[in-house]
């Protein structure tokens, strides 16, 4: 290859003339234009913009003398083309060296962009992809379901097949591994919570009833539901985004070719270690949270906290605390679901990985709230005077 | 003006305890075609991001186009940014935007152009890489590798650049595909009169592309120059790499760009004119 050498003496670090436009008319009325200096994209850069202009306010059936041109490139010969109407201009004087640059141009249609007409029942089209969408995530999520079941039945059969390290693991990093965050957000709402309805109670002079309002609150709602909340953002996204990945990179085939079926060591030990996670990790958020209630239960109100330790079995019927960790239960067992559910789903690309992620902790979240929302108008009598 | 358009100046690069490169010198000519071969983790791959900036050797300086890209200010090598097109191993396409703007995306970064030059130029450098227009619309996950590489060199050469840096160009294509992207680089290379360099794995897209072929091993360049001058070195993995089977097979057939300026004599031509210019 030793045409390379020489030919290459076309491009210079250097930068030369700057791209001109001179135009010139005759007697007779003939215009003629001069095009000079380089007309590549790193010289026409700053001035696109006049030069289109200047372009297009040159009349037709004028003579085009490029032989000025020192460099061209394809934006240089495509400005001009277009200027030329998408053709090469009639009367034309160009370096034969320039030739096969143009000759490129006519691979481009001159067809002016497709005018996209809008569905003007869009919305109606939209609302029942909508519906279509949720009508494929409720299917997928009972199809899930049952192969987890399926799986369940398989262990029952034979023991030998669980997957207990999988499990094991899955409590680590979902329980262990949570223990500082939920603390410190327990603490914090703990804190919170008594501060705010210790004022209240104070213009009352019902300062004792802390320790209710306090318990019951916590034990019964905010305990449950921040854990549950907590996890979901923290494990769930975990978990959608490492089954995610595991499509993309062809993991998931890989073990579905080797006969090792992804709900059983996947997804089932997913939702078992969480659903036994979950209620632990609820009953240290509320310890957590009572004892931020009652350091600035003595703090700001006086309340010993023996005698808040001691009255609180009193003012908080067991059943609340049963009734909190059966929740824990259902959001982890619900978490664990819906975070297999869309990691299953996503497409091997990496923006379908965060729209998954983030679909996924959305819709956890919501249905975590859905389903408390429930437990509350079917236990409404349960464990309250 | 120095002739060189990447030189790289005693370089050294050290991965902890490990030298990857011990005192390297080497000068990528203009307008040809550089092949960077050598075994796994010989340090093509590091020294390729060092040439774009992407990664500080140790010691030593890399020059492209007369700029340091150590000691340089930050506006120059913004602007030098502009002047390269790079083709990366798995295409590096964004995932999130379609074909079209893909390629639309670096045009549409120097912020001077109207879209209506964005388009035709997208179009044309889609059409010069054979990828018809109907595609444009085309997100790159629903695309075949083929594609993704074809669409990955039209976005290295929207900002019409004067060195293009290809990683792996064939990796991963059938021999079909490979052989007609081979051809497709040669054609642009000729059309554009670009200054190539290439790291690759495969000998038949470096028999058929290369004008020189430097070979790193032992942390350093052991040899340079053309293929039939190197593969008769006596280094064990010269020998090795050039001398098996596949070796003898890729050297014996006939080279490829000349076939290829054959078929486009048109293009050879003007190549051939520009010469005196």
């Amino acid at each position: 290859m030793t045409t390379a050498q020489p030919m290459a003496a076309t491009i210079e670090t250097q930068p030369s003339a700057p791209p001109e436009l001179r135009l010139a008319r005759a007697a007779n009325g003939d215009s003629t234009v001069e095009i000079l200096g380089a007309w590549n994209l790193r010289a026409l850069e700053p001035k696109v913009a006049a030069i289109t202009a200047r372009l297009a306010g040159i009349p037709p059936q004028t003579t085009w003398d490029l032989r000025g041109i020192t460099r061209l490139d394809h934006a240089g010969a495509m400005m001009l083309w277009r200027a030329w109407g998408h053709c090469l201009a009639e009367k034309l004087a160009l370096r034969p060296e320039h030739e096969i640059i143009f000759s490129h141009l006519t691979l481009v249609p001159a067809v002016a962009t497709e005018p996209t007409s809008r569905d003007p029942l869009f919305f109606v089209v939209a609302a029942g992809n909508m519906l279509l969408s949720l009508h494929a995530h409720t299917t997928g999520v009972m199809r899930l379901l049952g192969g987890v079941v399926l799986s369940l039945l398989e262990i029952l059969r034979h023991p030998s097949r669980a997957p207990w390290k999988e499990i094991s693991a899955n409590i680590y990093r979902t329980g262990a591994q949570a223990l500082g965050i939920t603390a410190l957000v327990g603490f914090l709402i703990g804190v919170v919570l008594t501060y705010l309805t210790g004022q209240q109670l104070k213009t009352f002079g019902a300062e004792i009833f802390i320790v209710n309002l306090v318990g019951v609150a916590v034990i019964r709602e905010m305990g449950p539901v921040l854990a549950a909340i907590l996890i979901a953002g923290r494990s769930g996204s975990a978990m959608t985004a490492q089954l995610g990945v595991m499509r993309v990179t062809e993991e998931i085939d890989a073990m579905s070719v080797m006969g090792i079926p992804h709900t059983l060591r996947l997804v089932l030990p997913k939702m078992l270690a969480l659903a036994l996670v979950m209620p632990l990790i609820v009953l240290w958020t509320n310890a957590i949270a009572i004892f931020g209630g009652m350091v600035v239960a003595q703090a700001e109100l006086g309340l010993n906290m023996r005698y808040f330790l001691s009255s609180l079995p009193e003012a908080v019927p067991v059943a609340n605390l049963y009734l909190g960790l059966a929740k824990g239960v259902v959001f982890g067992f619900l978490i664990a679901l819906l975070a297999c559910h869309f990691g299953l789903r996503i497409e091997p690309n990496t923006e379908s990985l965060g729209a998954g992620t983030t679909r996924s902790v959305v819709a956890a979240i919501t249905v975590v709230i859905i389903v408390d929302a429930i437990f509350a108008v079917m236990f409404s009598h349960v464990g309250i005077y | 003006m120095s002739e060189c358009v990447i030189e790289l100046r005693k370089l050294w690069t050290v991965f902890g305890t490990q030298v990857v490169h011990r005192d390297i010198s080497l000068c990528v000519k203009r307008g040809e075609i550089l092949s960077l071969v050598g075994g796994s983790g010989s340090g093509k791959s590091t020294m390729l991001r060092q040439m774009l900036a992407l990664q500080r050797p140790t010691r030593g300086d890399v020059l492209v186009l007369g700029h340091s890209l150590q000691h340089g200010k930050a506006a120059d090598l913004r602007q030098l940014r502009n002047r390269w097109g790079v083709l990366f191993q798995h295409g590096a396409l964004f995932s999130a935007l379609s074909v079209f703007d893909n390629v639309a995306t670096p045009l549409r970064e120097l912020k001077a152009l109207d879209e209506g030059l964005i388009r035709d130029l997208v179009i044309l450098k889609l059409e010069m890489v054979g990828i018809e227009a109907k595609h444009a619309g085309k997100m790159p996950s629903s695309l075949s590798g083929g594609m993704v590489k074809r669409i990955g060199l039209a976005r290295a050469l929207a900002l019409e650049p004067e060195l293009l840096f290809l990683d792996e160009p064939t990796a991963g294509l059938d021999p079909d595909r490979s052989e007609s992207f081979v051809r497709l680089i040669a054609e642009i290379r000729l059309a554009l009169g670009l200054t190539v360099v290439m790291v690759t794995h495969d000998l038949d897209t470096l028999v058929s592309l290369s004008d020189r072929v430097a070979v790193l091993a032992d942390q350093q360049i052991v040899a340079i120059g053309t293929v039939q001058e190197i593969a008769h070195k006596a280094h064990p993995f010269i020998t090795n790499f050039f001398q098996g089977e596949r070796g003898k097979r890729a050297l014996e057939a006939p080279g490829l760009p000349q076939s290829a300026a054959d078929g486009l004599s048109m293009v050879a031509h003007a190549a051939a004119v520009t010469q005196g210019h």
